[in-house]
């Protein structure tokens, strides 16, 4: 009989991370991001529109868009895979809210499924977030407790102020305490501004996921290379014992990550958030160690890592909204996440 | 990816939760821990439950006389049972998960005609002899010898931490049968035996464990016999047949583990409710990450499987990782339960005390931690062979 359980990709699911993988290395190489980080102060961060541009046309924001709406017709299993890609290279930018909006009508929206639009997020719930790249965004996905709208950026910029990101590659504002907004949504749309903190959570989570499993490699491939003592510092089991951990780290979270995006319950998605911010900033500071005093140098993409992983930490279900939801599941009798 | 079950999947549970429905109510009362004869009748009782269902080696090929589960169906079965609380594998441990299946992989039509049916009906225990006082970590540097005699091995030397020994009937044991030596590597000269242990010269001494409880035991061997024919595998070729025993310990060994760890957490979290615990917004956070870990394991688990059964059922490193978080997270689940009970945490009368103190052995038996993280960094990450 043909067993079903089957979590492994199918070849669809493989090759499109593969081709995701390929346009990331050739359109944003290390030395791409090497220019966004290094470049002045003031322009360095500045959005790639042309990359955008090519994002969408590869289909990026379009996956989950149905066919019948000029999209791909895919799932969220497919958007994961090409988060995580996404997250692996460090790929900078409001990815997920503009993927959000390509999935939403309205005239701010038209342009998010070829990439002429740039979309990003105000989730007005809970902590104030700051903003990724408001200046760079054409629109702003406002998301309040239960209404969704889409806000010309230009307004919104009026009232922030930009701080000095921790992260070089994500530029972030602050914006003013959220004004009561009108529930947008209509009869029968409740339930979407949950929705979408849902995917916007796991599509962060799968971002951080690209990123820990990319640490490790980064890792194992230092501790191959660097010698001292007279043999490669992989030899020795401390070194060894960090990538190890790492590694675990990585998979435990690719497990949840992905069965949360085939299942899309709750419980599921806050476990692959929880999880995923763990191994990335972990993974990130592990990673670290093993490089030594280069570990501390601007010129190793390390910190990079770390310091993206903390913004992503920050946004949609941190660690704090992720454990409340699975607390609350233990004691509810609807919900299991076995 | 695809987490959904076929038809006959969810017939497979469906006929196995109604027959569990009907079967555990039979069962006796759980006996004394410290009760060796009463435990043995217990899980041999309700192997031969199995047995009699059709449930009896579900994931072994059906040419060793198990049933031919897929890796999938074998899931099912073992969350089912978890789930409806029927008793673990107990004493049937190292036969079922062990050494049954390195002598179906491995063994003679014979030895497999004389081995695995009593396995299977649950009339024979099998423990496993590997360790030794010197040689644990270490397996390969074992120091028990076997000399030839004619047509029997002369076994001296002894074995440690041997779980089951009092009421086992059969032993997988490890030898060594060539000196180590320039020529003769430490793991070139070790011969796996099936050693009755009722033979003369066989020495049971119980151990007794941190929990107070009998567990496992030391053995001495003392010039004991044991017949040519007794060999799996080739003479000095024991290692290899250990490392295909090895990959089943790691393969699904814990997976009713897992499901019982959900359980305890849900239990943990209706404590708490009882007993205002679960107003501490740190505790409850901390139940909650238990959860996220919980998840993890399980789709970790799901994971390994199926890539076990597009490989063909070989169960693959994953079992390393897997191993290694899953010990931890058993460990960290105990201690957040001593925090939600408070003082009961003191009381070892409790069952759950029991099991706190059980979890420690999780990261030491079956490979250690540290040999864990040793072999997922040189075999699976490929880094240099290390000291
Ligand atoms: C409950 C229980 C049941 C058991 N049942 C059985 C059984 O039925 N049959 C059987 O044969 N065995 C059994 N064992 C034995 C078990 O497999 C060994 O205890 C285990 O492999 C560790 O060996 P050891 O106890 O000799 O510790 P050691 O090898 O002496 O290790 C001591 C410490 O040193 C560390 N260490 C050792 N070598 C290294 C290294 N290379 N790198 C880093 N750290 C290292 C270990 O991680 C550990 O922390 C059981 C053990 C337990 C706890």
């Amino acid at each position: 009989m043909n067993g079903a359980v089957d979590f492994q990709l199918t070849d669809d699911q493989r090759a499109l991370r593969a081709g995701m993988r390929e346009l990331l290395e050739r359109r944003f190489p290390r030395t791409r991001l090497r220019a966004v980080v290094d470049g002045d102060a003031e322009r360095g961060a500045e959005l790639d529109r042309a990359l955008w541009r090519e994002l969408g046309a590869a289909g990026l924001f379009a996956l989950r868009v149905p066919e019948s709406a000029g999209g791909v017709g895919l799932g969220l299993p497919e958007a994961v895979l090409a988060f995580e890609e996404a997250g692996r290279a460090l790929l900078p930018g409001p990815l997920v809210a503009t993927e959000l909006a390509a999935g939403l009508s309205g005239a701010l929206a038209a342009g998010a499924v070829q990439g002429e639009t740039v979309v990003t997020a105000l989730d007005e719930e809970g902590a104030q977030v700051p903003v990724e790249h408001l200046a760079s965004a054409d629109a702003v996905l406002a998301l309040g407790s239960t209404a969704v709208e889409l806000i010309p950026a230009a307004e919104v910029v009026r009232a922030a102020q930009p701080i000095r990101s921790v992260d070089p590659a994500t530029p972030l504002h602050r914006t003013a305490p959220p004004r009561t907004r009108q529930d947008q949504a209509g009869p029968g749309r409740s339930g979407i501004a949950a929705r979408l903190r849902r995917e916007a959570a796991l599509l962060t989570a799968a971002q951080q996921l690209g990123s820990a499993s990319r640490t490790v490699e980064l890792a194992v491939d230092h501790a191959k290379r660097r010698t001292q003592f007279g043999r490669p510092i992989g030899a020795f089991q401390a070194v060894q014992h960090l990538c190890a951990q790492m590694l675990v780290r990585a998979e435990s979270s690719r497990s949840v990550v992905y069965a949360a995006a085939v299942t899309e319950g709750p419980g599921d998605i806050a476990a692959a958030k929880l999880l995923a911010d763990e191994a990335a900033v972990h993974n990130a500071r592990d990673c670290l160690q093993v490089h030594g005093g280069m570990g501390f140098t601007w010129e190793a993409d390390v910190h990079l890592h770390l310091k993206r992983a903390w913004v992503r930490a920050g946004q949609w279900q941190c660690a704090a909204a992720a454990e409340e939801e699975l607390a609350a599941g233990l004691v509810s009798t609807v919900e299991t996440c076995l | 990816m695809d987490l959904a079950f076929t038809e006959d999947e969810e017939d497979f549970r469906h006929r196995l939760r109604a027959w569990l429905a009907d079967a555990l109510p039979m069962l006796p009362d759980r006996p004394h821990p410290a009760d060796w004869p009463g435990r043995r009748a217990y899980d041999c009782g309700w192997q031969r439950m199995l047995h009699d269902a059709g449930y009896a080696g579900l994931h072994w090929p059906k040419d060793a006389g198990g049933q031919g589960a897929t890796p999938t169906q074998h899931l099912i079965f073992l969350e089912e049972t978890e789930r409806a609380g029927a008793p673990y594998v107990g004493a049937g441990f190292v036969g079922l998960l062990h050494a049954g299946p390195t002598i179906a992989a491995e063994g003679t039509p014979e030895q497999r005609a004389r081995w695995l049916p009593p396995i299977l009906r649950g009339d024979e225990v099998w423990c496993q002899g590997f360790s030794e006082p010197d040689a644990g970590s270490d397996l390969a540097s074992l120091r028990t010898r076997a000399v030839r005699d004619g047509d029997t091995y002369v076994v001296s030397g002894s074995k440690i931490w041997t779980s089951h020994a009092e009421i086992a009937d059969w032993c997988e044991l490890l030898v060594r049968t060539a000196p180590v030596n320039a020529d003769t590597p430490k793991h070139r000269g070790i011969t796996w035996l099936a050693m009755p242990m009722d033979a003369p010269g066989v020495t049971v001494r119980p151990l007794r464990t941190l929990a107070g409880t009998a567990e496992f035991a030391e053995m001495f061997l003392d010039e004991v016999r044991v017949p040519v024919t007794h060999r799996v595998g080739e003479e000095n070729d024991g290692w290899r047949v250990t490392m295909v025993t090895l990959s089943f310990e790691r393969g699904t060994a814990f997976v009713g583990e897992v499901v019982a760890c959900r359980r305890v957490l849900e239990a943990l979290a209706r404590t708490a409710k009882a007993n205002g615990r679960w107003d501490d917004a740190v505790l409850r956070r901390r139940l909650g990450r238990l959860a996220a870990e919980c998840a993890a394991l399980w789709r970790l688990t799901q994971w390994n499987v199926s890539e076990a059964q597009r490989t063909g059922g070989v169960p693959g490193v994953g079992g390393s990782v897997f191993k290694l978080r899953f010990s931890q997270v058993r460990q960290e689940l105990y201690e957040a339960a001593a925090e939600v009970l408070g003082p009961d945490a003191l009381d070892a009368g409790q069952e759950w005390v029991a099991d706190r103190l059980s979890s420690l052995s999780y990261t030491i038996a079956a490979g250690t931690s540290q040999i864990q993280r040793n072999i997922v960094a040189e075999r699976i990450l490929g880094l240099p062979k290390g000291r």
